[in-house]
């Protein structure tokens, strides 16, 4: 049995949100995407839709969530092309959030190595068909036709719209013997296609969960503890009261769960700002709790401390402690990064509406699924009752997959019985995020006397994220401490992570823990090719070594010699070998992740003591490329997003809060400190893998390398506004 | 009750004088193209036109606004449209949340600017935060109109 289903004369439909009338077809991509041969037919569990209406237009349905990433142009343009469909006829419906669809979850840079096959064979098998139901129509043979743009051609000339074989197409069986298009006659996957939403952002009638309006709906601030768990003591309200526009103020519980609200003093108004005039006008006092202490600048020296002394041993290849008593040179350096906050351009908000222990929300979420989740154990009801829409969302970067926001939306929804909208400011969201770990490394390596690396310690103290999901978890995970494990050819290896508990919620944000290994290791290899006297971009060459598979658990494996590549095409595309301008210099990183290989090379010049970047010069290795515009445009944005939080990036706590308020003191680069980012995708035959992160990691380190050719000073520490250098 | 006059069309609310235009045209007029970002005067996500010229609606109490000529993203204004299909033509927004605030910005460089050089740009629109990043693709755009504009 196929998991791919004709269903268009099947009665769930309705459930989908799809009109009958047209050609659907439907699939298990969960089961697909295993190894179905050897599976028992189970019950037909389709969460993949494609639908032909007999007008000829075409809807795909997305369940995963729009945040920038171009999710919905590129799944849908996978479909597209192998139907032959015209991509002016094609649609995108957003699914909420459902356990049809299996993991729903936008992150992880997954979206399109998860979906990629799958889409693939949906648009093949109704190309197929169409041709099928032509040739019936016709009375001829099928393979006198042919598809193409959104007709079915006969040999003869004549020809037939998709729209008009729905009739046919619709009682007929999916067919078995796939044939794909050659991809050689792909017409959008490899093409730069734009957002099929393109228009609906530029004349602003793009609906992010923050437009969302119903009618009688109430607008909610909440006053949350400034220390991480804190909880309210008692509260005056009478001034809050007073505010016109202000309705009720109540209080909210925390819930003691990952994503749980922190809880706290609810503000419900008419408007949003009579909801914030009304929560700065409450009286509160706090039980601040056990992180009352946090203290990031005292905790970043215990780090140190900890990253000083030896360490849980993650990872060990030969014997380290040997290799440094053996060399020629041994280099040590230690590396502190502050935590980060995600600060998406659209503030966490929600739209509730709970109506006995049935509840509606409409919100921006990367993870529609958790939001359920989390709604109904909230509401003590079932799946079927909570309905998550999912709208626009105005950057996610992670916080967004964190449903806490959403559970505050239906727990005033809940108290007050109407439906209501929370609205963060942006003072609410840099202080009571899932911030970025901070962390503390250090780093020691021996060089023989021709300048090889013989002997590689790296040791890491941060608090891990699980500690979100285990309260008193103080080491890293497996996942976390591994990703320092670089493919370097070095005999004498060895990985440790020191102890860090949390006193602030940690989340993961665009690129997790690869923004702090990618950092340091960059960093530091870049230190050893100057103790070894070697230039940099040969000294890396050399340490990642011959060509080879790494042997991990991964599906997809890691390839040093595309590794490799990316790294020498950047320094081609930067003309590393010619001389720049006097002052200005190169700096480059290179770094795996979420199985992408990117490297970036940055020209950099220091004006008047300050950072300048002038050029990136990115490479890319994601394995197939779906849609080239969208790629580039990712790492465009992770060019800047990596310069934030290289020039910016510090979220600081002194007695349990949060220092930082807005974006005047937690800053963006912006457009004048925007380098011009060349930006160049490998063309490859290989499983298409993650875009939306990899592309971070290595600019920061590149900066500082470049920064320390310029100044001879190396910069250990992040970000560089702490140094007055931007 | 406060009229104001938003693209072209009168609106008659009954607010705080004090209310910030962003929240009038969000919450009481129910224009949502015009974005919060952060209250302010950091991001630019709110500016509209006042005037023809870019303003931070987050900072700017309706009572100071009344008579005057509003446009939000929603409105229609000569520089504005042929901004829009630029962004179009050169795929500008990930996420879009900024983009009105960047598309407001820009038309208000236009209205006073017929040719921005790369530093006119640059210092017109650093009021305006783009956390995706787009920033590479606004100014192509911009110059993009620029030079449509020449050749018409
Ligand atoms: S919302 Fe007005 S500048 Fe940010
Ligand atoms: S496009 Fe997302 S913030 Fe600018």
């Amino acid at each position: 049995m196929s998991e791919i289903q004709n269903i268009s004369r099947r009665s769930f439909i309705k459930n989908i949100g799809l009109a009958s009338g047209g050609l659907i077809l439907a699939c298990n991509y969960t089961l697909f995407s295993k190894d179905i041969a050897s599976g028992i037919a189970t019950e037909f569990n389709p969460n993949l839709f494609v639908q032909l209406n007999p007008d000829g237009s075409l809807i795909i349905i997305c369940s995963r969530s729009e945040m920038g990433n171009g999710v919905r142009t590129s799944l849908t343009s996978i479909v597209a092309d192998e139907m032959e469909a015209n991509w002016n006829r094609v649609s995108v419906k957003q699914a909420t959030g459902d356990a049809k669809y299996g993991d729903q979850n936008t992150d992880g840079s997954r979206s399109v190595t998860d979906f990629y096959e799958t889409m693939r064979t949906m648009g093949a098998m109704a190309r197929m068909m169409l041709i099928t139901a032509a040739a019936k129509k016709w009375q001829v043979p099928e393979n006198e036709c042919t598809a193409q743009n959104h007709f079915i051609i006969h040999s003869s000339g004549k020809k037939i719209g998709y729209g008009e074989l729905v009739d046919v197409v619709t009682t007929l069986p999916v067919p078995t013997n796939i044939t794909y298009k050659n991809p050689k006659d792909f017409k959008y996957i490899g093409k730069y296609l734009k957002s099929i939403d393109v228009k609906d952002f530029a004349n602003g009638s793009a609906v992010f969960g923050i437009d969302k309006r119903l009618p009688n709906m109430k607008v909610v601030a909440i006053a949350r503890c400034p220390v991480t768990f804190g909880t309210v003591k008692s509260f005056d309200k009478t001034a809050a009261l007073k505010i016109k526009g202000v309705e009720d103020v109540i209080e909210i519980p925390r819930i003691e769960k990952p994503f749980g609200p922190l809880g706290g003093v609810a503000v419900i108004a008419s408007n949003t700002w009579a909801a914030f005039k009304g929560r700065e006008a409450l009286e509160i006092k706090w039980n601040c709790g056990k992180n009352e202490g946090y203290d990031s600048e005292k905790y970043m020296i215990e780090l140190t401390e900890r990253v000083h002394k030896a360490g849980k041993v993650e990872k060990e290849t030969g014997d380290v402690n040997k290799a440094f008593g053996e060399a020629a040179k041994v280099i040590e350096s230690t590396f502190q990064l502050p935590h980060l906050a995600h600060a998406p351009m659209e503030v966490p908000n929600a739209v509730a509406w709970v109506q006995g222990d049935r509840c509606e929300v409409w919100a921006p979420t990367q993870s529609p699924q958790s939001a359920q989740e989390e709604v109904v154990a909230y509401l003590g009801t079932t799946p079927d009752k909570v309905t998550i829409n999912v709208t626009f969302l105005g950057g996610g970067f992670g916080r967004k997959s964190k449903p806490d926001y959403i559970v505050e939306a239906a727990m005033v929804s809940k108290a007050i019985k109407a439906p209501v909208q929370v609205v963060w400011s942006r003072e609410d969201d840099i202080k009571h995020g899932y911030y970025h770990t901070v962390s503390a490394q250090y780093m020691k390596a021996s060089l023989d006397a021709q300048g090889n690396v013989t002997g590689w310690l790296h040791r890491s103290a941060f608090p891990s994220i699980m500690s979100t999901f285990k309260p008193g978890t103080d080491y890293p995970a497996g996942w976390e401490a591994s990703s320092a494990a670089v493919p370097f050819d070095i005999k004498n290896f060895k990985i440790e992570s020191g102890q860090a508990p949390a006193m602030v919620r940690i989340g993961w944000m665009r690129s997790v823990i690869n923004i702090l290994h990618g950092f340091s290791t960059n960093v530091f290899a870049d230190e050893l090719a100057h103790a070894a006297k070697q230039d940099p971009l040969e000294f890396r060459l050399k340490l990642i070594g011959s060509d080879r598979i790494e042997d991990t658990k991964d599906p997809i494996k890691y390839n040093t010699a595309r590794l490799k590549n990316v790294l020498k095409l950047a320094a081609k595309n930067a003309n590393y070998n010619k001389p720049l301008p006097k002052g200005h210099a190169y700096g480059l990183a290179v770094h795996y992740s979420f199985y992408s290989y990117v490297a970036s090379v940055v020209e950099v010049s220091m004006i008047d003591d300050k950072v300048k970047v002038h050029n990136v010069y990115t490479v890319i290795d994601c394995g197939t490329a779906v849609n080239k515009n969208t790629i580039t445009a990712q790492l465009e944005g992770a060019a800047v997003f990596g310069m934030s939080l290289a020039y910016y990036g510090k979220i600081t706590a002194k007695d349990g809060a949060i220092e930082q308020n807005s974006y005047s003191d937690y800053r963006m680069i912006r457009m004048n400190e925007t380098p011009k980012v060349h930006v160049e995708i490998v063309e490859s035959t290989e499983k298409p893998t993650g875009v939306g992160e990899p592309g971070v990691p290595v600019i920061a380190p590149a900066i500082i390398n470049a920064v320390f050719k310029l100044t001879g000073k190396r910069y250990y520490n992040l970000p560089l506004s702490d140094y007055d250098l931007v | 009750m406060t009229t104001l006059l938003i693209n072209k069309k009168k609106y008659s609310i009954d607010v705080d004088p004090e209310m910030p235009l962003l929240w009038a045209i969000r919450d009481s007029i129910g224009l949502t193209g015009t974005k919060f970002g952060c209250g302010i005067g950091a991001c630019g996500a709110c500016k509209v036109l006042v005037d023809n010229v870019a303003t931070y609606s987050c900072l700017t109490p309706v009572s100071t606004v009344i008579g005057k000529n509003i446009t939000t993203i929603e409105g229609t204004s000569e520089n504005l449209q042929l901004l829009q299909k630029s962004w179009e033509e050169f795929n500008v927004p990930q996420c879009g949340y900024c983009q009105p605030g960047q598309l407001i910005t820009a038309t208000s460089l236009l209205n006073s600017n017929k040719n921005p050089s790369d530093t006119d740009i640059d210092d017109a629109m650093s009021g305006n935060i783009c956390r995706c990043g787009t920033y590479q693709r606004i100014k192509s755009a911009i110059q993009h109109t620029v030079e449509l504009k020449k050749h018409r």
